[in-house]
């Protein structure tokens, strides 16, 4: 039941009538402050504010009911309870099966993404251990293969021999460790494509390995096998070749390792050092809003650049709220809404069909420019409105939280006396406070339309954790007062595993100059464009130190 | 008024004597004077040269003893009891001008004004 009432919320206007408890919906739909396509039912809805939890399948919209999206079928079931339904809409959308099926596709595809979600993790993970291994077991193995073969003709080589052998265990353990902290890491992020440098190591790894495989299989055991046959005449010699046959099987295993050593240079080179000097400058900007940023990033493939970006995004830019943005909306949609067009002419006449459409859309322009002249006027003194209401709000707030804190303070030793009623440990302090500035922080919240980011048990509990730490109310109030970054608040806001690179160069091809991509999520997409850091020509001037020479200028008076 | 290296300075001036005033202890003479060659010329608002760094007259206390005299503000001070002042500092000209034992100091000084006189003077009568 729950579930479902939390679905209609999105797909409110595009599900069938096969939804019994649409009258139970509506009480409990979730207030934003416009809906776009009814002005006048913002103003009577209920402000009830359920706390805004969207799972996994049913992502972030807010609720907000998308613009211009009626419905034949919604619209009989809504006409009982809201009249003026018909008239302010003019807009004509699809119909509710292509919604449904939409709705479906997507979230059919999310769950086929949550099934490999698990494979496709670890996946990197699985091949770099597998790989890791092989690499490490291969000289070990050349060095033991002898030793298992034919143990009886096996002699033991001198220090020469011994010192293969500590260089050896010595290199390996190197590599091992090089390569747990380079490869065996757990994976950041899934990117759409594999990246070119690590096929590419793995690659010249196997190759190299192969290659060694190949050269000990043909040349040494093969040689070992025949020398096998010819045994009985060439005893003497073969003996004294296999001394030095096991010396240069052991110095081919060390060269095999130095070898890997250096393949794992050149893959510490390509996948960490290249991408640290800064060449290129990335502006980012928030579609809905219009929020920009400028970083400066080395040379990357688009996919590990967007994944750089959508970094940096979580971090730097404030939580995005779509409630913030249906004022503009709104004034767009009362543009279009107050005006309502009739056909004067003959419905069936056909031949004027065409001309009088195109007089309609004339019509509405002239008239839409004519109501532009109080537009903005509108706007200006709505905006003032706000920004007053705000600080109004804010004011109180802070002497609220001031005056709250001044209720409470630390335990010292002489406290140690007072009656164990009056201790408490900071989650009952917290919360002993809490009723006194709860109010004048919802209410702030609510104007600045921020009320569904924070629940009041993360309140308590940042309340809770600036006690502990002795902050100031000022401290307290910080995080409230401005939007953080997005991974401040819970992990239903993060929508990480929703982003969509768009781009029309291939994702694994490097970024150059002028490269543009999209990042797309569900409600909004950060543009991104790419310009590269001018090539710089700095020259030098030489200041002698002895230089720096002063006179000093002086006009006195003086009176006789 | 500015002077070539090398040639002598020519300049028309008038002679003006001034007796000093006792004033307690002190004997004044009743105004101020601003330049000097360890002075910036360009600040100097009465010089027309501004590499000019002779010594100029720069403030006259009214019916002072210079203002009796006929001393005027602007005027460059060439003389004072003989001694150059064209080039002197800025302390070597008051020195010369406060020495406690002279009652009297006679003054030659030049002004723009003196210049156009004797030009005006020259031009009316031709050269006979």
């Amino acid at each position: 039941m729950d579930t479902e009432s939390t679905h209609s919320g999105y797909s409110y206007h595009s599900s069938r009538s096969g939804r019994s408890n649409r009258h139970g919906d509506r009480s409990r739909e979730r207030h934003k402050a416009s809906s776009s396509k009814d002005s006048s039912r913002s103003e009577r809805s209920v402000v009830i504010n359920p706390p805004d939890t969207p799972s996994q399948d049913s992502p972030v919209h807010n609720g907000e009911p998308l613009p211009g999206e009626p419905t034949p079928a919604a619209e009989q079931g809504d006409e009982a309870q809201d009249d003026n339904w018909g008239e302010t809409t003019t807009a004509v959308t699809g119909t509710s099966e292509l919604s449904v099926s939409q709705e479906e596709v997507v979230g059919l595809g999310k769950g086929i993404q949550d099934r490999t979600q698990g494979f496709r993790r670890y996946l990197p993970l699985a091949v770099g251990s597998c790989v890791g291994l092989l690499v490490l077991a291969t000289p070990l193995v050349f060095l033991l293969l002898p030793a298992v073969m034919w143990p009886d003709r096996l002699q033991v080589c001198g220090a020469a021999c011994e010192g293969l052998f500590l260089s050896i265990s010595f290199k390996l353990l190197i590599l091992l460790v090089a390569v747990w902290a380079l490869f065996l890491r757990p994976n950041r992020a899934c990117l759409p494509r594999v990246c070119v440098y690590r096929a590419f190591l793995i690659t010249l790894t196997l190759l190299l390995t192969m290659s060694y495989w190949l050269f000990y299989g043909v040349r040494i055991l093969d040689a070992q096998l025949l020398s096998n046959e010819n045994e009985s005449f060439i005893k003497p010699m073969v003996w004294s070749k296999q001394d030095e046959d096991y010396h240069g099987i052991v110095q081919f295993a060390v060269s095999l390792v130095d070898s890997q050593l250096f393949v794992h240079y050149l893959a510490v080179v390509l996948l960490e050092l290249r991408q640290l000097q800064p060449c290129y400058s990335v502006c980012v900007i928030r579609s809905t809003d219009g929020e920009t940023r400028h970083y400066n990033i080395g040379q990357l493939s688009i996919q590990r650049a967007a994944l750089s970006i959508l970094e940096y995004y979580y971090r730097d830019f404030p939580l995005h709220n779509p409630a913030l943005l249906s004022a503009s909306k709104h004034r767009a949609a009362k543009h279009l809404a107050g005006l309502k067009v009739y056909n004067v002419d003959a419905p069936g006449n056909a031949a004027g069909a065409q001309p009088s459409n195109g007089n309609q859309s004339r019509a509405m322009v002239t008239a839409a420019g004519k109501r532009k002249d109080s537009a903005h006027n509108e706007l200006y003194y709505e905006e003032a409105d706000y920004e007053r209401r705000v600080r109004k709000r804010r004011a109180r707030l802070v002497v609220a939280v001031e005056e709250a804190f001044t209720h409470v303070r630390r335990m010292k030793k002489e406290d140690e006396r007072a009656t164990p009623s009056d201790i408490m440990d900071v989650r009952e302090a917290a919360l002993a406070i809490f009723p006194s500035m709860a109010r004048a922080l919802q209410k702030y919240l609510r104007t600045t339309r921020r009320q569904h980011c924070h629940s009041m048990e993360s309140i308590q509990k940042h309340l809770a954790f600036c006690l502990v730490n002795n902050m100031s109310p000022k401290a307290f109030l910080e995080a409230y007062l401005m939007p953080g970054p997005t991974l401040q608040y819970g992990p239903e806001r993060w929508m990480a595993d929703q982003w969509t690179l768009v781009s029309e160069a291939s994702v694994t091809s490097g970024i150059k100059q002028g490269t543009e991509f999209l990042l797309k999520c569900l409600d909004f997409s950060l543009a991104i464009t790419i310009k590269s850091i001018p090539y710089i020509r700095l020259t030098e001037e030489y200041v002698d130190p002895k230089s720096h020479k002063f006179l000093l200028l002086l006009q006195s008076e003086t009176s006789v | 008024m500015s002077f070539v290296p090398g040639q002598p300075v020519t300049a028309v001036v008038e002679r003006v004597e001034i007796q000093k005033l006792r004033q307690g202890e002190n004997l004044i003479l009743g105004f101020s004077i601003g330049g000097g060659i360890d002075q910036d010329p360009g600040q100097n608002p009465f010089s027309e040269d501004k590499s000019d760094k002779g010594i100029y007259v720069t403030r006259i206390s009214p019916k002072g003893p210079a203002d009796l005299a006929g001393l005027k503000m602007g005027d460059k001070i060439m003389q004072v009891n003989g001694w150059d002042m064209t080039m002197v500092t800025h302390d070597q000209a008051r020195k010369k001008l406060t020495k406690k034992r002279e009652d009297v100091v006679r003054l030659l000084v030049t002004r723009k004004s003196l210049e156009e006189a004797v030009k005006h003077s020259k031009c009316s009568y031709p050269k006979h």
